[in-house]
């Protein structure tokens, strides 16, 4: 059983990464990924940590990969519809909202 | 001490991994590296003693989850404009930042010593747990017994997913 810090570690790690990557690209299927890999290293921590805290963390995990399912499916189909009216998924095109 | 080794191998790939996504212009080979970080991700939990959540990491992030991105960028047709996408040097020093800082806190709370706080006994604990109830019960029996309504809500919430996803995505309702 590896040790619980490399475990954690290793979650830290990828979140920030994950982390740069959405501050860093500017293409939204990237962005999207880069969330996934955010979810991914939470559920890491939750499974390191469930031998010591109960198995409800996995539990959880397996609502996180539910709900990451969902954000998927949603987010695409946001990125279509966009891409239908500005012909790009660069976010620098999308400022409506913005200042 | 194999799985320690093989823990290691593992991590090493999913870091690789996950920095080539950030890091390839093309969102095509983004996503095939996102694919090589999800399953090193996979055999991490089954390392930790998680197997089932290593089975669902597989089917449905590296399954379903990816040729859902591959659909799309395929669908798009972003597979060949290799515009590059990266923000500007202002922007990396932010996330160059940012990501020191995380580490930072990371190092300061694993310095610190806390052990974990819990009565679940440690992975001799997990282990005696899958070996009485099978590797699905260890998960699926408090998710029925003590997690009936978000499991409810998590249903009617993929149902909503499903219903919003073709709205959002067909020309006109």
């Amino acid at each position: 059983m590896p040790s619980l810090s490399l475990s954690l570690g290793l979650s830290a790690i990828l979140f920030v990464i994950g982390v740069a990557g959405v501050i860093v690209r500017r293409n939204a299927i990237v962005l999207f990924m880069c969330v996934e890999l955010m979810l991914n290293a939470v559920n890491l921590a939750f499974v390191a940590l469930s031998p010591y805290a109960g198995v409800q963390g996995q539990v959880f995990v397996f609502f996180v990969i539910a709900v990451a399912a969902g954000e998927a499916a949603i987010g695409l189909a946001i990125i279509i519809s966009i891409f239908r009216h500005r012909e790009s998924v660069d976010v620098k095109n999308f400022s409506l909202l913005r200042w | 001490m194999l799985t320690q080794i093989l823990f290691v191998i593992f991590a090493i790939i999913a870091i690789v991994c996950a920095l080539m996504v950030i890091t390839r212009k093309n969102p095509v080979a983004s996503a095939m590296w996102l694919v090589g970080s999800f399953f090193s991700l996979a055999a991490i939990y089954t390392l930790l003693g998680a197997f089932f959540i290593g089975i669902v990491q597989i089917l449905v992030y590296a399954g379903a989850i990816m040729v859902l991105f591959l659909f799309v960028i395929m669908l798009l047709n972003l597979g060949n404009d290799f515009e590059p996408d990266l923000r500007g040097a202002v922007w990396k020093v932010v996330a160059a930042g940012s990501a020191l800082v995380m580490l930072a806190l990371l190092a300061r709370t694993l310095s610190s010593g806390a052990t974990p706080a819990g009565s679940a006994g440690g992975p001799g604990g997990l282990a005696r747990l899958t070996a009485e109830h099978g590797a699905v019960g260890v998960v699926g029996i408090p998710m029925f017994l003590h997690f009936g309504l978000p499991l409810q809500i998590t249903g009617i919430f993929l149902l909503v997913a499903v219903v919003g996803a073709v709205v959002l995505a067909k020309r006109q309702v």
